[in-house]
């Protein structure tokens, strides 16, 4: 294979462009090859369900209506976002950049280095994102990236909240209330 | 085309596998896997998302829809509300810039080592995923079909072709990107 000097694996990071791009390559292999477009938040259903049916029992949760409509077993998806965790470490791996980090440097400058405080607020913006991407099907990888090339109004819509509140939310964060 | 490779769930769990595997490779690569540069595009001084999301949905959609053209694949879309489509993205929209990825980056960021993404932003799409599910049945019924869409695509909304509207994207969203680039942005 022919490895431009710009698409060196050891190196830290690509230009987004570059990357973006093998993105838009993948999406039309994931089409292509598997019948469907990008998509996580489904998987992170599917593991809830899956972590609840060992305290409820598996009967008990497959008879929700969620879980008859999206039935509970590893599918695609789940292996999709498994592939996402293996390839974001390999890709660090190669450029020597894996590092444990319990606080974002942003978040660490404007909320101070507390864990714990992190933590908390991961978990609640985790839950509102779970709600979010569930109640209008799909996430800024499947509306966005896979939706929007498809010309779906949905995606084209469903992006231009995610990121006008997401703007919006964030800038009142970081530049009102501190 | 490969309808016998959609049937096959073996190899189907090994191609989302690899392609996961690329995906987040690029993620990582692209620096979009960093809670810096995603809250650094929402507050408007960092646009590595936009640059790299931009730069996939343009050659995603000159080439979905020219294997589309040849009949090679079949497009997925589906019709959205006012109820589903809007309320969710702002919810999303909300915990996006409190927890500062979204679920692909989140699962990227695990990979590189923000245990904040494995310990906080994980369980909370757990709690939150599992949550919808439970209380689905009384969402749908109150939410899903309020002011239902007209129509599924652009082209229909505007009532011309696909290709029209493939071209002026692609030339708005290069145009764009180039604007950014003048910006120094």
């Amino acid at each position: 294979m022919i490895t431009l000097p710009i698409m060196d694996p050891t190196a830290p990071l690509w230009s987004p462009y570059l990357a973006g791009a093998g993105i838009g390559i993948l999406l039309c292999f994931a089409m292509l090859l598997s019948n469907r477009p990008f998509g996580c938040g489904a998987a992170f259903t599917g593991v809830a369900g899956m972590i609840e049916s060992l305290f409820k029992g598996k009967k008990q949760v497959e008879g929700k209506d969620y879980f008859k409509e999206f039935p509970l077993r590893v599918d695609w998806q789940w292996m999709f976002v498994l592939g996402i965790i293996i390839g974001a470490f390999i890709s660090t791996l190669l450029s020597g950049t894996f590092q444990i980090t319990w606080v974002p440097h942003t978040f660490a400058t404007v909320f101070g280095d507390n864990p714990l405080i992190r933590l908390i607020t991961a978990i609640i913006g985790g839950a509102l994102v779970g709600v979010g991407a569930r109640w209008c099907w799909g996430c800024p990888s499947s509306h966005g990236i896979s939706g929007i090339p498809q010309l779906s109004l949905a995606s084209f819509v469903a992006v231009a909240c995610m990121f006008a509140v997401g703007i919006g939310a964030g800038l009142f964060i970081f530049r009102v209330l501190v | 085309m490969f309808e016998n490779l959609y049937k096959n769930q073996q190899i189907q769990l090994v191609l989302g596998l690899l392609l996961g595997i690329g995906f987040g490779f690029f993620l990582q690569k692209g620096g979009v896997t960093s809670y810096d540069v995603i809250v650094g595009q929402l507050l408007l001084t960092d646009f590595t998302v936009l640059k790299l999301m931009l730069s996939a949905v343009i050659v995603g959609m000159i080439g979905l829809h020219i294997m589309k053209q040849f009949g090679w694949i079949k497009f997925h879309v589906f019709r959205g509300s006012i109820g589903s489509t809007v309320i969710g993205g702002c919810i999303f929209g909300l915990g996006f810039a409190i927890l500062g990825f979204c679920p692909g980056t989140l699962a990227g960021a695990i990979g590189t080592g923000q245990m904040d993404a494995l310990f906080g932003g994980a369980v909370g799409m757990l709690i939150g995923t599992g949550l919808f599910a439970h209380f689905y049945p009384a969402i749908n019924k109150k939410f899903m079909d309020r002011g239902v869409f007209p129509v599924d695509t652009i082209p229909e909304l505007l009532g011309i072709p696909s290709w029209i509207v493939v071209v002026v994207l692609v030339v708005l969203m290069s145009g764009f990107l180039y604007a950014l680039e003048m910006l120094k942005l």
